[in-house]
């Protein structure tokens, strides 16, 4: 009885399941780096720092009786991306898979893209449940047997056999960001797909790997002007033509590929004007988008900055239509944390099913739910606490000042290293997939 | 009395490097949820000559002036963390184009304030003034303008941190701003305008915050045209973003080379000419300037030859990536 849900009742979150290690010596190489669901939601993806993918599977045996929750299990693990020397610029090339995105099933194999840095790499993952059995030539064991002694022939037969999920690399895009990849979008024509690094938008044929073209590249003449990178971009999910890219100056840009080769030109922008009265030294910094997403209906686009969530009317681009303050009882906070460097977090964002609720990361393992019909919101925490199995998330208040109240928690006392910045919602039901630093949370909707 | 009560306020920033998380919580109180406070700041309080020590000085403009030089020693202390950040950039990976160009900007930021502030005449000043002073922990790093063939704006130095001026000069009269000090360094021109007379308060401000350090003498010494200095000169934002095209390469005398890279972004290199024209700066590598700063009261020396300093660095880079240690 999952539905799409959200608005309506309330939705009550349970814990699902945890991945990862549990002690809290946490390897640099496991911290979570991306996480996706695919387009059906039955398998969700997550890249790491050591550049490995971890594929789960939902359990489906269980989908027919609404009591029992489908777990995610283990379903494949490969190693996506190893760190690599640039000899040219005497620099490492991390191996951290920054994005992970599903493409549209189309045979039995699911297709998957990963990047990092520099590279961006097609995997197939392929199930064998078969294998061949009977030859005439070979043995069982593979040694091939002497002609001589073969007197009958027979034809070789499938056999059952375990399940073997095998995850090869198809397509290796490599060679065309000089700096460094943040986003990648599959294109709803099925062909093609963008890659964005800080200055340059490429866009790719999935078959095609020697070559890209440039569509967008706001890169200066002279790089003593740079101002403006790119932070993120994304193909609009019907109209193949139209993408938006969003900036460290919190604009976003929607072009249209049929206006011309290259981009540069938008055409439309999308900036809310400065409020005058909280202007300060990091204004700019807290208004660069570090995350832009449309919503599935393609209506809308929400972008996340660094204290607010802005949902976007395609079609008004003076301001949005909804703000929602994720944590504003930082904006006191901000100069400590420019000095911790968090002020720089990139936290993400995602939409439910139909659209009616966002949900974003926070500090101190704190993720925000935020209904659009209802304009409710509500924090929740991702903690080994509360991982009962089914025990329901109790909502999580932060005291800004003045009197602590029983259950709330005081702005000084939230853990900055404990982010949330990696969230995935289902593309059909209320299961969640919430990255703290190396644990992956799924909670689900409360089932009565 | 003011001197002692200004000597109070200094006592709540520690050395601008190191600022405790305490102490930040009121930067933010300030620097972040008070912007119109510059405006109001400067439209208080009267002009005090040095001289006037036994006027009557009024309640609100003692605390007017106070609350200047508090938000003017956190907006440096801003300074000085942003420019610290630029500077220590692991190169070992790729550091991130975005974080580096957003504390670019906000450097860029609190220049343009303090211009409009005047108080950027302070740091020039004891800048372009002490490039000769052994004892002088000026670092000149960031130049933020095009270069000095193509336009006649104003360049803003940025100086990280100081400690000492020259007493004579900062502590004045009105007519300090008639000192002409673009006089030592002819390529420069002081951003803001020069006829612009501070209010006394902003001045010894300054000079408290510097902590009574004095220099050597005072008069504006000839600075020396110095040779095309090594490539590795203080990285400005350029040479930051510079960086991210083509590292560790010199101009190839051999052109065959020279064709082998003609598409590479020269812009790195277009920037050394401009940084020769900053005569008057010490050429210190990335790591002199933490040193310079990390202490913040030690003695400092400039490092005599930092251009070798920092070329030794990166063979010792370079050396443990071919080793593999």
């Amino acid at each position: 009885m999952a539905g799409a849900g959200g608005g309506g009742n309330d939705v009550q979150w349970c814990f699902s399941q945890v991945k990862g290690a549990i002690d809290d010596d946490v390897a640099e190489a496991d911290i979570i780096s991306t996480v996706e669901f695919n387009h059906s939601g039955e398998l969700l993806a997550t890249g790491d720092k050591g550049g490995r993918v971890v594929i789960f599977q939902q359990e489906t045996e269980n989908k027919s009786q609404p009591q029992c929750r489908s777990e995610y299990n283990v379903y494949s693990t490969f190693q996506s991306h190893e760190p690599e020397f640039d000899y040219l610029k005497s620099l490492e090339i991390e191996e951290k898979i920054n994005k992970i995105r599903w493409l549209p099933q189309k045979n039995a194999a699911q297709f998957l893209l990963s990047t990092n840095d520099k590279t961006i790499k097609l995997w197939k993952i392929s199930e064998r449940d078969k294998r061949p059995e009977g030859y005439n030539l070979k043995e069982e064991d593979g040694r091939y047997r002497d002609a001589t002694t073969i007197t009958t022939l027979r034809v070789p037969v499938f056999r059952p056999m375990d399940l073997m999920v095998e995850a090869s690399p198809r397509r290796v895009f490599a060679n065309a960001h000089t700096y460094h990849i943040n986003s990648i979008s599959v294109n709803s024509d099925n062909e093609t797909y963008l890659s964005a690094d800080d200055l340059r938008i490429n866009l790719w044929h999935q078959e095609i790997t020697d070559r890209s073209f440039n569509i967008v590249d706001i890169k200066p003449a002279n790089m003593e002007e740079l101002t403006e990178v790119i932070t993120a971009a994304e193909f609009h999910p019907h109209q193949c033509n139209t993408f938006v890219y969003s900036s460290s100056k919190g604009t976003i840009r929607l072009c249209d590929m049929r206006a011309s080769a290259l981009c540069d030109k938008h055409s439309k922008l999308f900036e809310e004007p400065e409020d005058p009265s909280n202007r300060s030294f990091f204004s700019e910094i807290i208004s660069s988008i570090s995350d832009v997403k449309f919503s599935h209906n393609g209506r809308y686009m929400m972008t996340r900055d660094y204290l607010s969530v802005k949902i976007w009317d395609l079609n008004m681009e003076n301001r949005p239509v909804e703000t929602y303050q994720v944590h504003e009882y930082l904006r006191s906070k901000l100069c400590s944390l420019y000095e911790n460097d968090c002020i720089f977090d990139k936290f993400e964002c995602c939409w439910n099913g139909n659209d009616s609720v966002v949900m974003t990361g926070s500090y101190n393992n704190f993720f925000r739910m935020l209904d659009r019909t209802q304009r409710r919101d509500v924090t929740l925490e991702a903690s080994r606490e509360s991982c009962k199995s089914r025990q329901v998330l109790k909502p999580r208040r932060v005291c800004a000042g003045g009197k602590r109240k029983k259950d709330e928690i005081s702005v000084d006392s939230l853990d900055f290293n404990k982010k949330i910045l990696h969230t995935a919602w289902h593309p059909q039901d209320n299961i969640i997939a919430v990255a703290t630093t190396n644990n992956l949370y799924i909670f689900q909707e409360k089932v009565n | 009395m003011i001197h002692s009560l200004w000597m109070n306020d200094q006592m709540l920033f520690s050395c601008s490097g190191c600022v405790s998380a305490c102490t930040l919580v009121s930067f933010s109180t300030v620097l972040g949820c008070h912007p119109c406070f510059r405006l109001n700041m400067f439209s208080k309080g009267t002009k005090r000559k040095f001289s006037d020590g036994g006027e009557e000085i009024s309640e609100e403009t003692l605390v007017g002036a106070r609350m200047a030089s508090s938000y003017s020693l956190q907006r440096q202390s801003l300074l000085d963390m942003s420019l610290i950040k630029l500077q220590l950039c692991h190169m070992l990976v790729e550091p991130n184009l975005c974080r580096s160009v957003l504390i670019a900007n906000t450097v860029r930021q609190i220049q343009e304030e303090m211009t409009h502030d005047g108080s950027w005449q302070v740091v020039t000043e004891a800048f372009c003034s002490a490039g000769q002073s052994p004892s002088e922990r000026l670092v000149a790093t960031e130049v933020l303008c095009r270069s000095r063939e193509q336009d006649a704006e104003p360049k803003l130095f940025s100086v990280i941190s100081y400690e000492g001026c020259r007493e004579e000069e900062v502590v004045a009269d009105e007519t300090l701003c008639s000192v002409s000090v673009s006089d030592a360094v002819s390529n420069v021109c002081l951003a803001g305008s020069i006829g612009q007379c501070w209010e006394k308060s902003d001045v010894e401000t300054d000079d408290e915050a510097l902590e009574d350090s004095r220099l050597g003498s005072g008069e504006d010494e000839e600075i020396d045209t110095e040779d095309e200095p090594s490539r590795e000169g203080p990285k400005t934002i350029g040479q930051v973003f510079g960086t991210f095209e083509i590292k560790n390469s010199s101009p190839g005398p051999d052109s065959a080379l020279e064709e082998l890279f003609s598409d590479v972004d020269t812009s790195y290199y277009d920037l050394d000419t401009m940084l020769t024209g900053m005569q008057s700066a010490p050429k210190m590598g990335p790591y002199d300037l933490l040193d310079s700063l990390a202490p913040s009261h030690g003695s400092s020396s400039i490092v005599s030859a930092p251009n070798c300093r920092s070329d030794l660095n990166e063979l010792d880079h370079i050396m443990e990536i071919i080793v593999g240690s």
